[in-house]
């Protein structure tokens, strides 16, 4: 493994994949900013997550084994999501107990798996950012980056080494969205209302700018505040630090027009 | 008690649009997460103490059979009487008994969520016994003829307002024109109407918050006293308690009770916890002249060699409910049976089926404030995960759903086809969206479109530009 | 009942598969309970005497106890009669039979009712002494006996204890060690109450009102410590 210059398997995750690529592509600006060789392994299409959290253990193992063998041979995996960084590195090694090889292949390829933001910052020790991006921000704490691996003051470091960021930190900015996957279509009502209540706390802060490091969470978010007419907007921090925010703003369109 | 568990979607709906509960609700999460917060970081210890509790009740749970055999054999050295209760019947038909045998007409009570569990009041009521609930919040619920919303705090879900009401409308003798409006009003005439009934029970049933085998001593934890005046004033004590409420020893106890107060109510401890052995001594001026502890098991013994098992660790302390953000939208009720919020959703399965209560688990986002806050660690999103993954076994779950997440998996699992039907979606969802960006509505996407926009793809997918070489624009 | 009994413990020995328990397990159990260790005592209750006096008194003022400082305890009925008058309350108190408190001069106290026995439910003021107390949270240990009528401690609406400096530990894990020296190995009195503060709800909207069913009122005259504590 080089440290100077390690090889990094970029995990895309599904919802940047497909609906936002432009954060895909603010990771690959970052960790090669710090310093890493980025490759992104054909042959990956969803952590598994939604199988997994459905108690659809069979078809989570056959995922999660394609994964593996898809991120072979990487020093490191980084993914632009919690929620995602969180499967790959604490519930892969759990799901085969009853395979011993592979479950020594999932131990060590969860070893080498990181959030984005905490990657560089606790492994790569970024420090500061070349980003001109201006903007009062507010940043959501998305609940598997926060409880399952940490992510907490990483994402306020690297805001606050970015001069034109001044950061307004919301009421309960730990508090859940609604979002948790299938549970936004599956129980709609209670869903919309605590993504109610995270929207007044967003409006609330003053911020024109919402933040998070997690697309299902912005979606969920950002549906919530354009419905509500409000002038808030939303992006992945990762396209704030990497000072890729001439496009439109999520669930904006390319004029702006409401 | 009977469920409407399997209504929860209904009943959550009705939760949402009740303005009274929902203005009740918000004590909830500013009283609860702010005290217990305060309670936490002023020990530092505390976390150490988790740890240590967590440890005395796996190692109890381990060797359950020697501390219920231990517990049985201190009790009766005692002078106590234990009933095995295998199931909510046998608890029932036991308890009557015992009161019945006391020529009992008046029975006061302690809080005990286990009595909720077998019925017990109505049983009683039913054999021609009065029942008293004296904890303040149990008596405004039994007023209300309503259970309790919540596993400490079971009148949570009412207003002040109501609380006036009914006692305006239930306290026929006390002048109609009287002054009700503040709390300390209402609590006073609570007192007072209570008061005597103290006095006058022949039997008080308390539950437990432990069973120390050590010593054979049923605990008690309460703020009000009235615990206290229950069993201390009757001439019969009975305690109703659930086997895994066992703990070893008084040291044991010391330890888990570090963890209680803090994480339900923020408290260092409650006002009183009351140690109870026996019945009165005989050089006792007062206490009374019999004990009788009611153990029952009704699940729990088949919990013990499942998946399930940490669940048991559970020291009813209330604090995952106050940390989750669908108790705090919907409410105790809506979970339809005796144990709401994160410890119901993976508790109301294991004892009344997971066809009943199915729905529970699956009404969690999995954000993990319960876990991050319960004193004795157990894992309760994985304990739920644990609750889809046998309903997915048993075709439990609904069939849409399945569908949809079968063929969202057999994509998944075959990249190239994956690529070709999302890029496909996707490219059609972005030029229809390219006017204004996202959706109002979306067929098949209801769920999400009913209450929020759905921001439209950008194009084409990341991996597709990344194979035809493109990379982020040049910073300008 | 033995039925149930067999029932129960048939299936939580299977759960456990506890036939496999062999005789050092089992002897292992049996020293735990005989020789029971401490957990995590936390740092803050591992006090000096005058520490411990100190933090018992400051964590009970904050859960609403009311304090008077004496030096001897002949000076407990004039302390009585100074409290009631303070707080308006009757000068007619229930006195705990326990002869070392029948025995203080209340006959100093010439308008003071006194009377000692269980209490009945039209006595206003109790006056008891205790077991001991539990400087960690600011609690008072009082366990039932000839001398100590636990009704004494809950009917009343205002309950006065007479503590004693030396009575006072620092953890809980003190007055465990206490009770058992006093009552016994693994022996326990019909009832032992732990109580800081008088009683209290929260249950209407959330906030607290004190004097739920229990007393309204706890006031300590705490006995020979050394000087008046410093407050925090």
């Amino acid at each position: 493994m080089s440290e100077t210059s390690p090889r990094v398997g970029l995990f895309v995750t599904c919802l940047v994949d497909l609906i936002r690529p432009s954060v895909g592509f603010a990771a690959v600006r970052l960790l090669e900013e710090a310093g890493c060789r980025v490759e992104v392994p054909a042959g990956q299409t969803c952590c598994g997550q939604p199988a997994y959290n459905s108690g659809d253990k069979a078809d989570t193992r056959a995922i999660a084994a394609q994964v593996i063998e898809a991120f072979q041979g990487f020093d490191y995996v980084v993914a632009p999501s919690g929620s995602c960084a969180a499967m790959l590195r604490h519930h892969y090694p759990t799901l085969f107990e009853e395979d011993p090889k592979m479950a020594a292949k999932a131990r060590d390829f969860a070893g080498r798996c990181h959030e984005l933001l905490s990657f560089l910052v606790d492994v790569r020790q970024v420090t500061s950012l070349s980003s001109e991006v201006r903007a009062r921000v507010t940043y959501h704490d998305s609940c598997s980056g926060l409880r399952e691996l940490g992510v907490k003051a990483q994402p306020r470091q690297l805001l606050a080494a970015l001069p034109g960021i001044a950061l307004e930190e919301m009421k309960d900015a730990e508090v859940c969205c609604g979002f948790g996957g299938t549970f936004c279509v599956k129980y709609p009502e209670i869903s919309n209302k605590i993504v109610t209540e995270k929207a007044a706390a967003v409006e609330a802060s003053g911020a024109e700018l919402l933040l998070a490091g997690d697309m299902g969470c912005l979606l969920n978010m950002a549906g919530k505040l354009k419905r509500q007419g409000s002038q808030v907007k939303a992006r992945h921090v990762a396209e704030v630090l990497a000072d890729l925010c001439d496009n439109p703003a999520i669930g904006e369109s390319a004029d702006g027009k409401a | 008690m009977e469920s409407r568990a399997h209504s929860f979607s209904a009943n959550a709906h009705d939760a949402l649009n009740d303005a009274q509960l929902q203005k009740a609700l918000g004590f909830v999460k500013s009283g609860f997460i702010e005290r217990r917060r305060q309670a936490a970081d002023q020990l530092p210890e505390f976390e150490a103490l988790r740890d240590q509790a967590r440890d005395i009740k796996n190692h109890t749970l381990d060797n359950l059979d020697f501390y219920l055999e231990r517990y049985e054999a201190q009790l009766q050295a005692a002078g106590g009487q234990l009933h095995w209760a295998a199931t909510a019947e046998e608890a029932r038909a036991a308890i009557l008994k015992i009161c019945q045998d006391a020529g009992a007409r008046l029975v006061t009570k302690g809080k005990s969520m286990i009595s909720e569990e077998i019925g017990l009041n109505g049983f009683l009521e039913q054999a021609g016994i009065d029942v008293a609930e004296t904890d303040l919040g149990e008596y405004i619920i039994q007023l209300r003829k309503e259970p309790p919303s919540h596993i400490i705090a079971p009148a949570v879900h009412v207003t002040k307002e109501q609380v006036r009401a009914d006692f305006l409308s239930h306290h026929k003798d006390l002048p109609p024109d009287r002054q009700l409006d503040d709390p300390p009003q209402l609590v006073a005439e609570a007192r007072q109407i209570l008061r005597q009934r103290f006095q006058d029970a022949d039997v008080g049933i308390t539950g437990a918050n432990f069973l120390i085998a050590e010593t054979g001593t049923s605990v008690i934890v309460t703020n009000e006293g009235n615990g206290d005046l229950t069993q201390c004033l009757p001439k019969v004590h009975i305690v109703i308690a659930s086997l895994e409420k066992i703990v070893p020893n008084l040291e044991d106890t010391a330890t888990i009770l570090r963890v209680l107060a803090r994480s339900a109510t923020g408290q260092e401890c409650s006002t009183y916890t009351t140690y109870s052995t026996g019945p009165k001594r005989a050089e006792d001026p007062d206490g009374p002249e019999a004990y009788h502890v009611v153990l029952l098991d009704n699940g729990r013994s088949g919990m013990l060699g499942s998946a399930f098992r940490d669940v048991l660790r559970c020291i009813r302390c209330g604090a995952c409910m106050n940390h989750c953000p669908v108790y705090h939208a919907i409410g105790g009720h809506a979970y339809g049976w005796v144990y709401p919020g994160p410890i119901g959703s993976v508790l109301t399965p294991s004892l009344i089926g997971v066809q009943e209560a199915g729905s529970l688990p699956n009404a969690s986002t999995f954000c993990g404030r319960c876990e991050a806050v319960c004193p004795m660690r157990i894992p309760l999103p994985k304990m739920m995960r644990h609750w889809r993954e046998q309903e997915f076994a048993r075709h439990l779950t609904p069939t849409a759903q399945r569908w949809g997440l079968k063929a969202w998996a057999f994509l998944a699992r075959r990249p190239a086809l994956y690529r070709v039907c999302t890029g496909l979606a996707m490219r059609s969802l972005a030029a229809l969206g390219r006017g204004r960006g996202r959706f109002r509505r979306l067929p098949l996407a209801a769920g999400w479109t009913d209450h929020r926009d759905l921001a439209a793809p950008q194009g084409a997918s990341f991996q597709s530009q990344w194979r035809r070489g493109l990379r982020a624009k040049v910073r300008s | 009942m033995s039925d149930a009994r067999a029932r129960i413990l048939a299936k939580v020995k299977a759960s456990l598969r506890a036939e496999s328990r062999g005789p050092e397990a089992v002897a292992a159990l049996e020293a735990r309970l005989s020789d029971p260790q401490r957990g995590l005592v936390p740092a803050r209750a591992q006090l000096d005497a005058a520490g411990r006096l100190a933090l018992f008194e400051r964590m009970a003022r904050a859960q609403s106890a009311s304090f008077d400082h004496l030096q001897d305890l002949a000076d407990v009925p004039a302390a009585v009669s100074r409290y009631l008058k303070a707080e308006n309350l009757p000068a007619k108190l229930r006195l705990a039979p326990d002869p070392d408190l029948e025995a203080l001069p209340w006959h100093d106290e010439s308008l003071l009712t006194v009377e000692s026995g269980r209490a009945t439910g039209d006595d206003l003021v109790s006056l008891t002494g205790c077991f001991g107390a539990v400087a960690e949270t600011g609690t008072l240990v009082l366990t039932s006996g000839p001398t100590g009528p636990t009704s004494l401690n809950f009917l009343p609406d205002t309950h006065i204890v007479v503590l004693q400096a030396d009575q006072v530990v620092g953890p809980y894990e003190d007055l465990v060690a206490r009770l058992r020296a006093a009552y016994g190995a693994h022996v326990m009195p019909r009832t032992v109450n732990f109580i800081t503060g008088p009683s209290r709800t929260a249950d209407i909207e959330q906030t607290i009102q004190l004097g739920a069913h229990g007393p309204r009122r706890l006031h300590i005259l705490l006995v020979g410590a050394k000087a008046a504590p410093a407050r925090d």
